[in-house]
């Protein structure tokens, strides 16, 4: 699977494979048809906006290959953000457009599709949502909708896979009937014509699941019901997550990896420096995993079993939301709040999305309208929005400690976040726009789908986050070795003894913190800390700067000057809140 | 003709239905919601509206939007 910016490659365009579009307005099941079409599979949710950047892959509809490219969504030809704008772009690089439309909603949808009709390129019409048409009340005159639009128009429902077959058969039969541009409400009166010809509505009472609907977005029972989402949702994270660590993880490593470790520690005759390497200190016959440094202790340990059991759990019940279509419910709830930190209600998105990780946090503010809402919300995240994987690691090691201590790094983030993003909304330059978005209808979500995507993330997880872990423990070792860490220490004890409070050899940490935040507060541990030096590390850790994939991210979102700002930002508010909290512990 | 009742989104009532008779403001707003598909004429009913200048969210054929406070008070709607 590729998946690029446009920003940094353009697409490959000196091969001459013929290159198929996939538009439509958001949320109308592009990246499902894209999944059933190359076989690649994309992150699909029901809320406009999964797809910001674009993904490519490849089929054979006939004797030859084609490109095909799942491209972000857009209402219109007219772009009001960021994805909508990697959307045109996109279309001038295109051979063909396979419009995927919404049966559900054919008057918004032929906007575009019509736009599409009167670029000229050829094109066809994918009628997704098909199987969702008949309990609607929705008839759809198929023949007379392809001979009005003069282009192929195909029924598809791609979470099942109906209809692919025929569209992809179809293929060859795609035309550009001429279209002349036309003005907006000439546009309009074409489409009403359209729909008044094609479809007919029957009346049908409200179903159960569109009671709960409307009464998400009602102020009382809105918030009830996000109350209620939100705090079960953390209870099953941890519930799993502590489930998989307990009875899974942990006996794994310490009845079948232990005795290993051990045969391997004799091996090497149980000192040197590649024992240190490899295995690192185990002293009296016990592995401390955390805190022992090892390539094949610490260095799987961190990964397996204290922060993939919360990836896990984590991206499961995210993944549920995403599919359940509950997220721009709580944008709407949320709008008032977020309005005081200069964003708008579905800036929660991203911000939730940061719990997991960071970068596709990041990557997801080009929902957002304006430069300045996606600089505030993009510093806010690298700043007071921890990751799974530094979660984990606040759950295991602060836990310990009690969990009122966990709560204060929690408390302290989130104030943070608020206080900041108040801040940052009065001196920013700039505009925020105001909350404009299309809510989609609950669905039930399909397990085969849900535990899809779960397996992208996780394996993405484990792809990028093991190799980084593993050079980070390696680095330690080796910096360690060469009395670097030494040199640092002395450098900044000022800071970080007088100011944090923290044993000068707590900026090893911080320094790893730049690879990665779960081994770095692994590293906290040895350093025999009081309860309140461990909440100032992790906070301080949380805040101070972003790990080397954020980093690279937000180069790329922000550019660099908007980068270096939002460094200074995240450098003075973590030393500041840090030195706070160490005075008032 | 018989004319409705002229309110902007803000003022109506949740669960009133009526037709869209007009977007005040600058064209950027009226592109925006016009690509959504509210524009004049279009009938819309009010779904629910959020406490302190909350967005309100109207229901439009099959779809569900979501409006901020501002932009809700910039359209008028003729009511049934």
């Amino acid at each position: 699977m590729t998946r690029h910016d446009v920003q940094n490659s353009r697409p490959s365009q000196k091969n001459s494979l013929k290159r198929i579009l996939l538009m439509g307005n958001p949320n109308v099941g592009k990246s499902a048809i894209f999944s059933r079409l190359t076989g690649v599979h994309a992150i699909t949710s029901n809320y406009p906006g999964t797809t910001v950047g674009y993904t490519q892959g490849f089929m054979k509809p006939g004797d030859e290959i084609a490109e095909v490219v799942d491209v972000p969504g857009t209402y219109s030809l007219e772009p009001t953000c960021e994805a909508e704008k990697i959307a045109l772009k996109m279309l001038d690089s295109g051979d063909m457009v396979i419009n995927v439309v919404d049966a559900t909603n054919l008057e918004r949808n032929l906007n575009l599709t019509l736009q599409l009709l009167e670029k000229g390129i050829p094109m066809m019409v994918a009628l997704n949502m098909w199987d969702d048409v008949g309990h609607r009340g929705i008839h759809i005159n198929l023949s007379r909708l392809e001979e009005l639009l003069g282009v192929p128009v195909i029924p598809t429902a791609a979470v099942t896979g109906e209809g692919i077959k025929e569209l992809v058969e179809n293929i060859p039969r795609a035309g550009s009937p001429w279209f002349p541009p036309r003005r907006h409400d000439e546009r309009w009166m074409v489409i009403g014509n359209i729909v008044e010809q094609v479809q007919r509505v029957t009346h049908r009472h409200h179903t159960w699941l569109e009671h709960l609907e409307d009464a998400s977005v009602k102020p009382i029972a809105g918030s009830f019901i996000a109350f209620v989402i939100l705090v079960g949702t953390f209870l099953v994270v941890r519930f799993i997550g502590e489930g998989l660590i307990n009875y899974v993880l942990d006996p794994l490593f310490n009845n079948l990896w232990t005795p290993v470790i051990f045969r391997l520690s004799d091996l090497l005759s149980g000192s040197g420096f590649l024992h240190t390497v490899v295995i690192g200190n185990i002293a009296s016959g016990e592995i401390n995993y955390v805190e022992s440094l090892g390539l094949l202790t610490t260095g799987l340990y961190v990964p397996f079993a204290m922060v993939l059991p919360y990836i896990i759990s984590f991206y499961l019940m995210l993944g549920l939301l995403e599919d359940i279509g509950y997220l721009p419910r709580l944008a709407v709830l949320m709008d008032t709040i977020m309005h005081r930190l200069g964003l708008h209600g579905y800036a929660i998105i991203p911000s939730l999305l940061g719990l997991g990780c960071n970068v596709p946090a990041v990557l997801a503010t080009r929902i957002l309208e304006s430069k300045r809402e996606r600089f505030i919300a993009a510093t806010l995240i690298s700043i007071a929005i921890p990751c799974a994987a530094l979660q984990a690691m606040i759950f295991g090691l602060v836990g310990q400690r009690g969990i009122q201590y966990v709560a204060i790094v929690y408390g302290t983030l989130f104030i943070v976040w608020i206080a900041l993003g108040f801040i940052l909304n009065r001196f920013v330059k700039g505009f925020s726009p105001e909350l404009l978005i299309e809510i989609p209808p609950y669905r039930l979500p399909l397990w085969r789908i849900v535990l899809q995507k779960l397996w992208m993330r996780v394996y993405g997880f484990l792809k990028e986050a093991l190799p980084l872990i593993l050079v980070a423990v390696l680095l330690i070792n080796i910096f360690y070795a060469l009395g670097i860490f030494n040199a640092i220490a002395n450098f900044t004890a000022p800071v970080v003894t007088n100011l944090l409070g923290l044993p000068s050899a707590a900026v090893v940490a911080l320094v790893i913190g730049f690879l990665r935040k779960d081994v770095a507060l692994g590293m906290l541990a040895p350093l025999a800390l009081s309860s309140e030096q461990l909440v100032v590390g992790s906070v301080v850790l949380a805040m101070f700067f972003p790990c080397i994939a954020t980093f690279v991210v937000l180069i790329r979102e922000l550019g660099i000057i908007g980068m270096l700002k939002s460094a200074a930002i995240m450098i003075i508010v973590a030393l500041s809140v840090g030195g706070l909290l160490n005075l008032i512990l | 003709m018989s004319e409705g009742k002229l309110v902007t989104l803000r003022q109506m009532q949740s669960g009133q239905s009526g037709k869209v008779a007009q977007v005040q403001g600058g064209h950027g707003l009226f592109n925006r919601l016009n690509a959504l598909g509210i524009r004049p004429n279009k009938r819309i009913t009010k779904v629910s509206s959020m406490l302190m200048r909350g967005p309100v969210t109207i229901q439009l054929d099959n779809t569900k939007i979501a409006i901020g406070f501002g932009m809700a008070n910039k359209i008028i709607v003729e009511l049934d």
